[in-house]
């Protein structure tokens, strides 16, 4: 009974981290790239809507995880747009695309609330998931989930072993030393934020594919904010990233497991544990202290512009 | 060696309100050195920042080996065998030596071969003996060794032509002397040196040729061994200058400012202040010397009460509080900020508001705190401009718009011209001012200091510090070294106490 509690809620933590764990790898591309874009729950909401829709109407999931991935590249494409050609505040831009992708969802997902539509399933990879305990909870998930573990190790030797990646980290540290040495500062902050968009669309495809497969309004429910305080708990760092969106979900699905073993917490305490632990991160992580010892991207959220007099 | 490698033919930049560069012409042989030189804002830095590819000229022609080419970008200039060391440096904080000498070169694929890269950077340094370690952060090694980097970027991409901007500006003597070994040994090498500098003297040491340029025109070229000090000034000014400050010696009297075992943190929360003890007489200049970063920010910082502290400062016999400015207005402490635009003034504000700013909180004038009359201010305004020369059209003119001579005459007339201070905390006090202002300011300093102020001067030049000071202390990471004679016959002791070298025999 116990054993069958601990295996459904480590399981369900990685479900419900996977979501958290794309949105979070695509803002820490973004952010090392010196592009703040606090939209994430805006493309996550639209990525969520398209792909439900898409999905619903073609009946392809592949083709719902594509549009949903490519919307949320566009809405991100507009952010960097908005900061990096015309230089707005990146924080107030941002937060123009969270409203932007409540709005929109909202509005043209209201015919498919309550609707049904093809979603992804599970697939027990031979043998691995036969390993008692950790076969079935890490091995007989969704792709999409497996799609997560890849993503980890992939985006970890890119940033630090590829030459993009040295680039990218360079232009976000230090924009005027790229330049320098002809590295194209703003076609590079595009391609990242644009990518960081592709994989919040796949964020909230996933939540509304594979995690919930329905389609409610506002279906993200403050999962894009917490993945904008996982990229600065990870320190920018992917494997981190990793831990940090597993150990959210855990906590966000703990409180399922609670109820069952009857844990004496009220309901509406433990539904606060995310939101409650993402405060915390953030009051710990983002002191300008804590960034400085931490090293977050040095010309992060910083416009960049060759000919300005200073 | 008569080869022309580049060519600037009648260049135009203009920038929103100043043409920077107005029809420039400039020329450079294969192994020369081409020295550049001007006063801050005579249009150095544009010219070469055009050479580079950074800005865009608005007219004029480039030629590389004889070759019309369009110089876009750095990236083009690069391929065109042209580098540049810019005097903010174009390195990234957190990669290492190797990491920033791959930073962009074409070779590399997709995977950088940073092993190949290293062993590169190895010859090459032993080739022109430049002592780098590949393995190093930047962020972890000094100024002077961060220049070398930006100059083994250079030879490893093969540029034949270099140009370094201001590149003695952070350096130690002994660095300087160093850098100059280097260069001579890279134009051995056929490659060909742009110097840009605006003290005479290094120019004269390590040029072939000199360019003066004065408010964005060629004023003259000539051959190094054909002018002098004196005239090579008069050109880059306009006028005679003065090149020696005469000096009064000090009639010290009492100990105005006492520094007992101070420690400050800087930002990063490390310690940049590890118990320094001083004290300034009145009267008396103390020069503080050092190469940059060793603490100079966060001394004065903490002097004047804009930063925590452990210790004590004494002014005039009352012991101050920790991070308190308040009580160093209230005893008379002015305080000239390293950062003019950050600190000292308020940009968006106008000039009689600057002015007396600090004015609202010093017993020395009584404000009725529910009524501001303008006009109180601005008669006194007109006086102050007058006493200071200040060229403003008029005591409205927001701060912002004043060059950055101007903006220093208004800091001093503030700090100095309301009231009479006995402490003067001065950092910096002529960094980006042009020669006119910057006797200004020395001649300010100098009358105070007859007036019974002490003087604490912390600044990068060390001519500087030789010009006005009377004692001279080193800094060296956060403690004091050693002290010295402000005397260029001490030069070189100061130069090894700058980098660390301690002093054997102390005075």
């Amino acid at each position: 009974m116990n054993q069958d509690i601990i295996t459904s809620t480590l399981s369900g933590a990685l479900r419900a981290g996977t979501p958290l764990l794309f949105a979070t790898l695509g803002e820490i591309l973004a952010e090392r790239a010196g592009v703040l874009n606090l939209g994430l729950e805006g493309m996550m909401l639209m990525g969520a809507f398209t792909g439900f829709s898409v999905s619903y109407i073609t009946g392809n999931l592949w083709l719902a995880v594509a549009a949903a991935t490519l919307v949320g590249g566009l809405m991100a494409s507009l952010h960097a747009f908005m900061s990096i050609t015309l230089r707005v505040n990146q924080v107030v831009s941002g937060l123009a695309l969270v409203f932007l992708g409540e709005g929109l969802s909202g509005f043209w997902g209201h015919g498919f609330v309550g609707m049904q539509a093809e979603s992804f399933s599970s697939i027990k990879i031979p043998f691995l998931g036969d390993i008692p305990y950790v076969g079935q909870i890490v091995f007989d998930r969704d792709i999409l989930v497996y799609m997560g573990y890849i993503a980890v190790p992939v985006i970890w030797w890119f940033l630090y072993k590829t030459t993009a990646g040295m680039n990218l980290r360079a232009v976000g540290e230090s924009p005027e030393a790229a330049d320098a040495r002809g590295i194209n500062v703003v076609l590079t902050r595009y391609i990242y934020t644009v990518i960081g968009g592709f994989f919040s669309g796949l964020a909230g495809a996933y939540i509304s594919l594979a995690y919930t497969p329905m389609w409610v309004q506002n279906m993200t429910a403050g999962r894009g904010w917490i993945a904008v305080a996982l990229v600065i708990f990870a320190i920018w760092d992917p494997v981190l990233a990793l831990i940090g969106a597993y150990a959210f979900g855990g906590i966000s699905v703990l409180q399922f497991s609670f109820q069952i073993i009857q844990v004496p917490i009220p309901v509406n305490i433990m539904n606060m544990f995310p939101y409650l632990f993402t405060i915390f991160v953030m009051l710990f992580a983002s002191s300008n202290k804590m960034k400085k010892r931490f090293g977050a991207p040095s010309a992060l959220g910083v416009p960049y512009s060759r000919e300005e007099k200073t | 060696m008569n080869e022309t490698v580049l060519e600037l033919t009648k260049i135009v930049k203009r920038f929103p309100g100043l043409t920077a560069n107005d029809n420039v012409d400039f020329d450079l042989k294969r192994g020369e050195v081409h020295a550049l030189l001007g006063e801050n804002g005579a249009g150095k830095s544009t010219l070469m920042n055009i050479a580079y590819g950074i800005y865009k000229a608005d007219s004029g022609d480039v030629k590389v080996n004889g070759q019309k080419v369009e110089i876009s970008s750095p990236r083009k200039a690069i391929e065109y065998g042209i580098g540049m060391i810019q005097q903010h440096f174009s390195l990234v904080p957190s990669f290492s030596v190797t990491q920033n000498v791959a930073l962009g070169l074409k070779e590399l694929g997709i995977v950088p071969n940073l092993p190949k890269v290293r062993n590169k950077i190895i010859e090459l340094s032993k080739k022109y003996k430049i002592s780098v370690d590949p393995d190093a952060k930047i962020w972890q090694i000094s100024a002077g060794e961060q220049q070398r980097v930006e100059i083994i970027k250079l030879l490893y991409v093969r540029s034949q032509i270099m140009i370094l901007d201001e590149p003695t500006a952070i350096l130690t003597p002994q660095e300087t002397e160093g850098l100059f070994e280097t260069i001579r040994e890279m134009t051995k090498n056929a490659a060909s040196v742009i110097f840009i500098s605006h003290k005479l003297k290094e120019v004269i040491e390590i040029s072939d040729r000199i360019t003066v340029l004065r408010h964005g025109k060629v004023v003259g070229s000539v051959k190094t061994s054909e002018t002098n000090e004196n005239e090579l000034a008069k050109m880059m000014v306009g006028r005679e200058v003065i090149m020696k400050i005469e000096k009064k010696p000090s009639k010290a009297s009492g100990e105005i400012l006492k520094v007992d075992n101070l420690h400050v943190m800087n930002d990063k929360g490390l310690k940049a202040i590890k118990g320094v003890s001083f004290d300034v007489k009145g009267g008396e200049v103390l020069g503080i010397a050092g190469v940059e970063g060793n603490g100079q920010r966060e001394l004065s910082e903490a002097l004047y009460g804009m930063r925590d502290y452990k210790g004590t400062v004494t002014v005039d016999g009352t012991k101050m509080k920790s991070g308190n400015v308040m009580d160093r207005i209230k005893h008379h402490v002015a305080y000239v900020p390293q950062d003019r635009k950050a600190d000292a003034l308020c940009g968006g504000l106008s000039i009689y508001q600057n002015l007396f700013i600090k004015a609202f909180s010093s017993p020395s004038m009584k404000f009725n705190p529910y009524f501001f009359v303008p006009e109180r201010l601005r008669v006194p305004s007109l006086r102050l401009m007058k006493d200071y020369s200040i060229s403003a059209s008029s005591v409205d003119l927001e701060v912002k718009f004043l060059s950055g001579g101007n903006m220093q005459k208004v800091v001093l007339a503030r700090e100095i011209g309301n009231s009479s201070p006995k402490l003067i905390i001065a950092v910096h006090p002529t960094r980006g001012l042009d020669v006119g202002a910057e006797e200004f300011v020395y001649n300010v300093l100098l009358e105070q200091k007859a007036k019974g102020a002490a003087i604490l001067l912390i600044a990068g030049d060390l001519f500087e510090i030789f010009n006005l000071s009377d004692r001279v202390a080193v800094l060296y990471e956060g403690q004091i070294i050693g002290y010295s004679q402000p005397d260029e016959s001490h030069l070189e002791e100061i130069g090894l106490m700058m980098a660390g070298v301690k002093n054997e025999n102390p005075l």
